[in-house]
């Protein structure tokens, strides 16, 4: 037994490598990431880089959440760029309300817009992505309707507060959402029964059911905290930006999340979410365009070297 | 038991629930056409079926390659990529004859769509992200390779830009060609051990590989077909346009699935088939055709109902027992 036991284990620390990689394949990826620019971008290893890193990260890294919780569920939720769209339009549409009440409006948009999938999706049980398809193009539509499809600009330092303050003059206030929205996402997927029911219902739909968690109830719940949350990154983008474009607002962002997702591992056919994992898939997505940009590459190249990323980072965790 | 009896047995035994099941994308087409003819004086016009045929044909090959592909279990967002490259690459050697820019341009896609396959299946990446990351890439070439500007086909290749444009019998061309691929694709799939090895593949990967089936090699089959396809869309887009344009293709992959999805195909595989894309196609190029002939709606108000639409079609099929392995 005891002998058993021994070789296991050595057998284990021989292929301690893969495993490792397997494991930590996202982290050490960010990793030689940034060394590499470090050492080959000029002006990368600055402050002030690592700011803009933040700040223009903060959209994808606010929808990405959501989007673990959707994945790990089984689920997947393409139409959150279209509800940023209109989230960002509406409230700021509703400026003339005031400040609190135009990003709550924004907000509870946003969550209706998830109450409404979810509820499909729970309801018909339909696949996902069949159901948030058409709702991408649907949602679309309605914010651009809302302002005949022009740009909205406007003057709200107030509003503007939650995309462009900075702390001590230079830690931007986005550092403070992400942080509360990774340590909120990770707080309902760790530690909350709900965040069990999500990765169960991803691990075994029908399992799920007869055990008697309330599909229902998680489908719309994931699906409204997705969409709340895309709802509430086009609302600091608006704000960032003093101005809301539906047509622009958004636009590709589902890819760019679910992309982050699956880069930092949480598995696409539903189960753990791995929501550190995709703050790391973030950071990846997000530093390799920076980076293209400040070495003056052609925003063509980055889809090249985005998709060699992706496919790195999924082949060293395939084993998984 | 008289004659009547038997016939009210017989109505009754026709399964109305069955053949709603079987037959919505048809159904949904017909209540379209006949909503089209009624409301739309200029709708039942020869000339009409012609464009709207010869509309929907390009998407309609790639909706084939994707229905083959979702059959399998998988999905291809590369598809409009893939489309972009080809028609860009046509429309650079269309010079050398039509049959070139025929055939580089196909065998570009067949190598894309192995890359898609072995991605798949050596690779072991799930289907959306390894054809998200090709679909990103490949876009990436189509951009590079033409520095953003649309490519001019020489206009002295009059047979290359005849395939997009001209007429056989009165037929476009290309409207030919799609219920060509259409008829094959139905034969492939119901008379073929290629097309019941797909419907395995996708109904049960683990039982499939235990009778033997090489389901890599199916696989990458029919991610190659998907990409020939995409690459042959490609082809007749840039000659209807007399140009390859590296913008081309932007969003047909979700176009071409929904099709595939209205066509009674269902997403997580192994049950579909092409008849149900055919009119999933159709009932796109349909409800364009009439956003078209209302005239007075702009792009926004199409998406907004082209989303009712779609979720509409979605949801009542769901309810026939349809769309309902969730």
């Amino acid at each position: 037994m005891e002998a058993t036991k021994k070789m296991t284990t050595s057998t284990n620390q021989t292929i301690d490598w893969k495993l490792f990689f397997n494991k930590y394949a996202t982290p050490v990826l960010l990793v030689i990431l940034i060394s590499f620019n470090v050492v080959f971008t000029p002006n990368f290893a600055n402050i002030n880089t690592m700011w803009n890193i933040l700040i223009q990260m903060t959209t994808i890294l606010l929808t990405a959440l959501g989007m673990t919780l959707v994945i790990a569920s089984g689920g997947i939720d393409i139409s959150v760029g279209s509800v940023m769209a209109i989230s960002s339009i509406i409230s700021a549409k509703s400026l003339g309300l005031g400040v609190l009440p135009a990003i709550l409006v924004g907000l509870l948009v946003a969550a209706v817009c998830g109450l409404f999938i979810g509820l499909i999706i729970a309801k018909f049980k339909i696949q996902p992505i069949i159901v948030t398809l058409p709702m991408m193009i649907g949602i679309r539509g309605i914010a651009q309707v809302t302002n005949d499809s022009q740009l909205l600009n406007f003057d709200s330092p107030a509003y503007s507060f939650i995309g462009t303050y900075k702390f001590a003059g230079n830690i931007p206030v986005q550092v403070l959402i992400m942080i509360i929205a990774v340590a909120v996402v990770y707080f309902i997927s760790n530690k909350m029964a709900f965040g069990r029911y999500v990765q169960a219902m991803g691990d075994n739909y029908r399992a799920s059911r007869l055990t008697g968690i309330n599909t229902f109830l998680v489908i719309i719940g994931i699906y409204v905290i997705s969409s709340a949350l895309a709802g509430f990154a086009g609302i600091i983008e608006t704000a960032r930006l003093s101005a809301a474009d539906a047509n622009a607002i958004g636009k590709l962002m589902e890819l760019d999340a679910i992309a982050a997702v699956a880069v930092g591992g949480t598995p696409m056919t539903g189960g753990r979410p791995n929501v550190i994992g995709t703050v790391f898939g973030v950071l990846i997505i997000q530093i390799i365009t920076v980076a293209v940009n400040m070495n003056n590459i052609p925003y063509t190249y980055s889809l090249v070297v985005k998709a060699i990323v992706i496919i790195l980072a999924l082949w060293a965790r395939r084993n998984k | 038991m008289n004659i009547v009896e038997l016939a009210v047995r017989k109505v009754k035994a026709f399964d109305f629930k069955k053949f709603f099941k079987d037959e919505g994308a048809l159904i949904t087409f017909i209540i379209l056409f006949l909503f089209a003819t009624f409301k739309y004086e200029q709708f039942f016009t020869v000339l009409n079926f012609k464009n709207v045929l010869r509309q929907v044909s390009m998407l309609g090959f790639v909706a084939i390659g994707m229905t083959f592909v979702i059959l399998i279990g998988g999905i291809d967002l590369s598809v409009g990529s893939t489309l972009a490259v080809a028609g860009v690459v046509a429309a650079k050697v269309c010079s050398y004859g039509v049959a070139v820019s025929i055939i580089i341009p196909i065998l570009i896609g067949i190598v894309f769509g192995l890359i898609n396959g072995i991605l798949v299946t050596k690779l072991k990446i799930v289907p959306f992200i390894a054809t998200l990351a090709t679909m990103l890439a490949i876009r990436g070439i189509a951009y590079i390779a033409t520095g953003e500007l649309s490519v001019g086909a020489n206009s002295a290749s009059e047979s290359f830009i005849q395939l997009g444009r001209g007429f056989v019998f009165g037929i476009p061309i290309p409207a030919i060609l799609f219920i060509l691929a259409i008829i094959v694709a139905i034969l492939i799939s119901k008379k073929t051990r290629f097309g019941r090895h797909v419907y395995a593949v996708g109904g049960n990967e683990d039982a499939s590989r235990m009778m033997g089936l090489k389901v890599d090699a199916i696989k990458m089959a029919v991610y190659a077909l998907s990409g020939a396809l995409s690459a042959f869309a490609g082809v007749i887009l840039a000659s209807r346009l007399g140009a390859g344009q590296p913008v081309a293709g932007d969003g047909w992959e979700l176009t071409a699935i929904a099709a595939t999805v209205i066509g009674g195909t269902l997403i997580v595989g192994g049950v579909g088939k092409f008849s149900g894309t055919f009119f999933g196609v159709l009932i796109i190029g349909l409800i364009q055709n009439m956003f078209n002939m209302q005239g007075n709606l702009n792009v926004w108000w199409q998406n907004i109902l082209m989303g009712a639409i779609l979720l509409g079609v979605v949801v009542a099929q769901s309810q026939t027992g349809k769309v309902s392995k969730a």
